[in-house]
């Protein structure tokens, strides 16, 4: 089974990081802020599978991906929590309407 | 062959979280960070990491997105259709007013890509020029949780029960008078 040039997985996660950071610059509502972190966390996370390839015996980079990804999801469910918090005091989720500390 | 089907999965994977920047609906979003994933496993598979193809599938798609749609859903306000336009972009404060955020946004986001991209083409890894093996790594994965890496597992346990835990409290409804 013939393997693909690892430079382009490299590629692939860097397109990838660039999209996400545009993601959470751009968009104004909170929830695709967060898609975009995931994207973000994604990318990074095809850049250690595909390093770690070369390194089949202890495989650090895929084992890190796996704690990333758990930590990931524990990240995702706090924000969400608090973005539905955030919603029940503000009655909105976008985040330039947000600019007070208290109400 | 597996080039194409790593040609396929990348430009699913690219086109996908393109359509995430680029749509004005949260939901259509959403779905569409559903695509952005599952091509993110299967360019897993392609790198040999099988294990953490399933794993991706199992986490992202069946329970982060299911609780981005929630939150989705739960913040949507009823009868107003204007409230999913997300396209307008956040304040970015730009001292003497270079363009607008748009564009200073655009500018990072396309200059961190021209940097990395750059750096990827004019970087040779010696390591990249190994010889790899395919073979499944679910053994490997399982033994070094149980040798190498028991400490960070018992951790992230830890962190992740704490975590579901104060999201569970931080959602309730008694922070609400």
């Amino acid at each position: 089974m013939q393997s693909v040039d690892s430079h382009l997985f490299l590629i692939v996660g860097a397109a990838l990081f660039s999209i996400g950071l545009a993601v959470v610059l751009l968009k104004r509502h909170a929830i695709v802020v967060l898609m975009g972190i995931e994207l973000m966390l994604n990318a990074v996370n095809i850049n250690l599978v595909a390093f770690s390839q070369y390194d089949p015996d202890r495989i650090q980079g895929q084992m890190l991906a796996l704690f990333v990804m758990v930590v990931a999801a524990a990240e995702s469910a706090v924000a969400l929590a608090i973005v539905l918090q955030v919603y029940r005091h503000f009655r909105t989720a976008q985040l330039d309407e947000l600019n007070e500390l208290r109400q | 062959m597996i080039q194409l089907a790593f040609y396929g999965f990348a430009a699913l994977t690219l086109v996908s979280a393109l359509a995430v920047l680029l749509t004005r609906n949260v939901m259509y979003a959403a779905f569409f960070l559903l695509l952005t994933l599952l091509g993110v496993a299967g360019l897993f598979v392609l790198a040999s990491a099988d294990f953490l193809a399933v794993a991706q599938i199992m986490i992202y798609v069946g329970g982060v997105l299911v609780l981005v749609i929630f939150g989705v859903m739960l913040t949507s306000k009823a009868g107003s259709g204007t409230n999913t336009d997300s396209q307008r972009p956040n304040q970015i404060p730009s001292p003497n007013r270079i363009g607008n955020s748009w564009v200073m946004a655009l500018l990072v986001s396309g200059g961190v890509f021209v940097a990395l991209y750059t750096l990827l083409a004019r970087a040779s890894f010696a390591l990249l020029n190994q010889p790899v093996g395919w073979e499944s790594t679910i053994r490997t994965v399982g033994r070094q949780l149980m040798t190498e890496y028991i400490v960070p597992f018992e951790i992230v346990g830890i962190l992740l029960l704490a975590a579901l835990v104060g999201a569970t409290f931080l959602a309730s409804n008694r922070l609400t008078r």
